[in-house]
């Protein structure tokens, strides 16, 4: 007879206009390795941040218990001192201070205000000790890899004499070698009676080591599979964390495809940070003129890496590889010769890399191709509003005018603005980076007819997106890219939810020795 | 957030005149604040303030920051700040006096060289700071230390006196009298002044026009008739008390010329635009094409060149090279930019803003040393004047719902 550590009930969670969570039940086996398995934005980490209280108790509905007693935490101090530490996947530490002053920021060992530094350092050690990690205390932080502060990470959370050990993508930035050794300390662990909660993409990582797995889909908890029973197959995993059919919320569209616009050929990209790291490998690419192509990957699989560094090499380090037009080697070295070659890119994140949001619709609309409005450096402020008014009509901008200020526009109309500034440039082949995160369903189906609408003007459309569910609905083909390398090239008869989850996951092919 | 997807049907004409208003608090506070000050010194010190060899000293003795503030407006718009522009009004100032008192370049050609002077500071500075990416604020502390010293080394720790008249005139100078001295208004002013006002009536009923026609008019008509009639008469008003005293002096001619060619640059260049953009949000400017690291270079060398003419007309109006020349002016430039609705983080603010910010600073100068205020309390006054600026900033950003 199991005890289970962690029970979690029936939790709801609301953000304004979306159920993030609904009726999720979880239950967690004192001493096993739990892991939770869904698509982007199903609700994994939702559901850790209400468990370690980030969302504190009161903003869900629903009970926590844990080790039989229900708790309600209002802060992430709260759990900790309960002995739940989750471990995102952003790690946060801090640079420039030394491991042993990481593990023990914020729990200093002191002695009346004063730090006692021989007593932080040796039970630095200790700990550093039990994760198997050599280094000195007294090394900082910046000086290791990332696959070590990963351990340090653990270290950390065991100086808080964790119980129930949560771990973010663990091994999403982590090569080979440190993901194998990270797996081991996690089985070493559980040995010494430490649960932990992993949320993992990596299907073969799970495989190895969980006892449980329970799959998330939509904000609902959908089952949960005993791993050390025979009949879980990746692929049985696969079709639950996929699950739904695609509805008819992509407007109907008959490709009509021509010449073919740029081929990217051999493209490598390494980290811009951790050089020895290639986060693009060899990637090969075209798209045709009039095709909508999707590029399915999970996070940190290299998406975004590609097409920035196609973009102008607005992203990373030693690229290598060669981008035609018509046979012909284009400049994309920087931004603007990018644009000059008819290639745009409207970013994932709008409000960071997209947007002026302090300034109006109009000047965000002409801010990439100003030299269509200018002769001699002089702006014709009469066409940059005909212009701007254009698109506000035809994209139907929700703006009394446009010179409404971008920031104060709702996400879907600030999506419209920034695909208005790059139907502007003039591309032949628009780079679409998430077009649909964060905006309403009525917004989407218009961002979808907008795809369309370009491609039937013979522009390519690459679009990029963590919606599987979206790019099949709406492509004429889709790659699918795993940890950065381009893993299939299917046509829309071939693929299937199932089928681009699988090359999405797939273990990476080992590289021939 | 979604306030602009729900706009009311048909709001009434008063409401959306209201609403328009609220928009324009800034401009309009700045305004008022600008108005205020000068009827508050204008009753308390008994009408001195108004008289016109006291407008004529206004306007002369705070060009040099008017000048700077114009660079220094536009280097805070893309995000950031130049501390040495006081050194290089010393540096330039005194290069001046070496050209031409010791090496007898003719004056003219020391003003060219004195600018390209500015323009080589200003390279030096965006280097580090364009293509190098040391923060601004660090290059231009070095810059202030560094051309406060080469000054020093320049004029070998003296003073250098005095300049001719021709370069002196930049400075202190006035256009010639057409009057002969006896009319009681100096013709020249006057037809400048009215030239000026027709200008201004020309360029609003033109703009108004343009904009009415593309749909993004919003300003109510009564308020721009009223901001229209006003400047006319405040334009008038300037050129009566000028024509009435000396006429129009050289330097204001320049300040004007500067003021609207930059604000054309600002508003209406793509240069300028890539300003704002860099300023309001560099990612985007970056992956929208705009070349960041030339637009910093050049900025800074347009900084330059501004802090040489600020220098020159210094220089000209004291008819001295001074070692300690220029000492604070780059704070007065950077307090007239963000009391003129400059904005701290970038992005935002306007060449007019700057100018009346300057022209503040520089009303509560004269005022409080009529008054006989102690340099004490001035400088008391003035602190508070910028942070109660600042503050009313921020506070309507958030009131109306800011980031």
């Amino acid at each position: 007879m199991t005890i289970n550590i962690l029970e979690m009930r029936n939790i709801t969670k609301t953000f304004p206009g979306v159920k993030a969570l609904q009726d999720v039940s979880i239950g967690v086996q004192r001493g096993h390795i739990h892991a939770i398995c869904g698509e982007n934005g199903a609700g994994k980490s939702t559901l850790m941040k209400v468990l370690s209280g980030v969302y504190p108790h009161g903003s869900y509905d629903g009970d926590i218990v844990f080790e039989n007693e229900t708790v309600a935490f209002k802060n992430i101090n709260d759990s900790e001192a309960a002995g739940i530490v989750i471990i995102h996947q952003e790690l946060a530490l801090s640079p420039y201070l030394s491991i042993a002053e990481n593990i023990f920021l914020g729990n200093e060992q002191q002695n009346g205000g004063w730090i006692d530094w021989n007593k932080t350092n040796l039970e630095a050690g200790k700990l550093l000790a039990r994760v198997g990690l050599k280094d000195n205390p007294i090394t900082k932080i910046r000086d290791i890899g990332v696959g070590k502060q990963q351990l340090v990470e653990i270290a950390k959370a065991l100086s808080k004499e964790v119980k129930l050990l949560i771990l973010d993508e663990p091994t999403a930035a982590l090569n080979d070698e440190d993901s194998a050794h990270l797996l081991d300390l996690i089985t070493h662990l559980k040995g010494q009676g430490i649960t932990s909660i992993i949320i993992s993409h990596k299907l073969n990582e799970i495989k190895a080591i969980a006892d449980e797995v329970t799959i998330i889909r939509d904000g609902k908890t959908i089952e949960t599979l005993d791993m050390r029973a025979d009949t879980v197959t990746e692929e049985r995993i696969i079709k639950l964390m996929v699950g739904r059919d695609l509805e008819s919320r992509y407007p109907a569209h008959t490709p009509k495809i021509g010449e073919e616009l740029p081929r990217i050929e051999n493209w490598t990209v390494h980290h811009p940070l951790d050089h020895s790291r290639a986060v693009v490998k060899e990637a090969n690419l075209f798209v045709r003129a009039g095709e909508i192509v999707g590029i399915a990957g999970l996070m940190g699989a290299g998406r975004t890496e590609l097409a920035m560094s196609v973009f102008g090499e607005s992203y990373g380090y030693n690229i290598s590889g060669s981008v035609y037009k018509n046979g012909q080697k284009i400049n994309t070295k920087t931004v603007a010769a990018a644009i000059a070659n008819g290639i745009a890119y409207a970013t994932e994140d709008r409000k960071v890399y997209g947007l002026n949001l302090i300034d109006d619709i109009k000047r965000n609309i002409s801010g990439a191709a100003l030299g269509l409005l200018s002769r001699r450096g002089w702006i014709d402020e009469n066409k940059e509003v005909t212009v701007a008014e254009g698109y506000r009509k035809s994209m139907n901008i929700k703006a009394p005018n446009v010179e409404a200020i971008t920031g104060k526009l709702s996400g879907g109309n600030q999506q419209k603005v920034v695909l208005s500034k790059w139907m502007y440039s003039n591309p032949d082949v628009l780079i679409l980076d998430e077009p649909t995160r964060g905006i309403d369903v009525g917004a989407k189906y218009e961002i979808y007819g907008i795809i369309n609408a370009l491609a039937d003007e013979g522009k390519g459309v690459i679009v990029i997106s963590s919606e599987l569910p979206e790019l099949l609905g709406i492509c004429d083909r889709i790659y699918a890219l795993s940890e950065g390398r381009i893993t299939a090239d299917l046509s829309r008869e071939d693929a299937t939810a199932e089928r681009v989850m699988q090359l999405m996951t797939q273990e990476r092919e080992k590289d021939h020795e | 957030m979604s306030d602009l997807t729900k706009t009311p049907a048909a709001p009434n004409i008063l409401t959306a005149a209201f609403r328009y208003l609220a928009g324009q608090l800034r401009q309009i506070g700045l305004f008022i604040a600008l108005i205020v000050i000068v009827i508050f010194f204008e009753v308390a010190t008994s009408g001195i303030t108004l008289k016109p060899i006291n407008v004529s000293n206004l306007v002369v003795q705070n060009s040099y920051i008017l000048i700077l503030a114009i660079g220094m407006v536009m280097v805070i718009i893309a995000g950031h700040i130049d501390l040495s522009v006081g050194s290089v009004v010393a540096f330039v100032g005194a290069m001046a006096g070496v050209m031409i008192t010791q090496w007898h370049v003719p004056w003219w050609l020391a003003i060219v060289l004195c600018l390209g002077i500015g323009a080589l500071v200003g390279m030096w500075q965006g280097f580090w700071i364009a293509y190098f990416r040391i923060p601004a604020f660090i290059v231009t502390l070095a810059g202030m230390l560094t051309f406060r010293g080469l000054t020093q080394i320049a004029l070998q720790n003296q003073q250098i006196s005095p300049f001719p008249d021709e370069f002196r005139a930049l400075g202190s100078g006035f256009l010639p009298d057409l009057g002969g001295g006896v009319s009681l208004l100096e013709p020249l002013t006057v037809g400048i002044g009215i030239l000026a006002t027709l200008l201004v009536i020309a360029q609003g009923i033109r703009q108004r026009a343009a904009r009415k026609k593309f749909a993004v008019e919003d300003e109510p008509f009564a308020w721009y008739l009223a901001k229209l009639v006003f400047t006319s008469i405040l334009i008038l008003l300037i050129t009566y008390l000028l024509a009435s005293y000396n006429g129009t002096p050289i330097v204001l001619i320049v300040l004007g010329v500067l003021v609207v060619a930059y604000s054309a640059i600002m508003s209406r260049s793509v240069f300028g635009r890539h300003i704002y953009a860099i300023g309001g949000n560099l990612n985007a400017a970056a992956l929208s094409g705009v070349k960041t690291k030339r637009v910093t270079f050049l900025l800074f060398v347009n900084m330059g060149v501004i802090a040489a003419l600020a220098g020159l007309v210094f220089t000209a109006q004291l008819n001295l090279a001074n070692p300690k020349a220029g000492d604070g002016f780059e704070l007065d430039a950077i307090a007239a930019v963000f009391i003129g609705g400059a904005a701290v983080t970038g992005g935002i603010g306007t060449v007019t803003g700057a100018i009346i910010g300057g022209l503040i600073i520089g009303i509560l100068n004269n005022g409080m040393s009529i008054l006989g205020v102690g340099s004490e309390f001035q400088q008391l006054i003035k602190g508070l004047v910028l942070l109660a600026a600042v503050a009313f900033d921020v506070y309507n950003k958030r009131r109306n719902g800011g980031r």
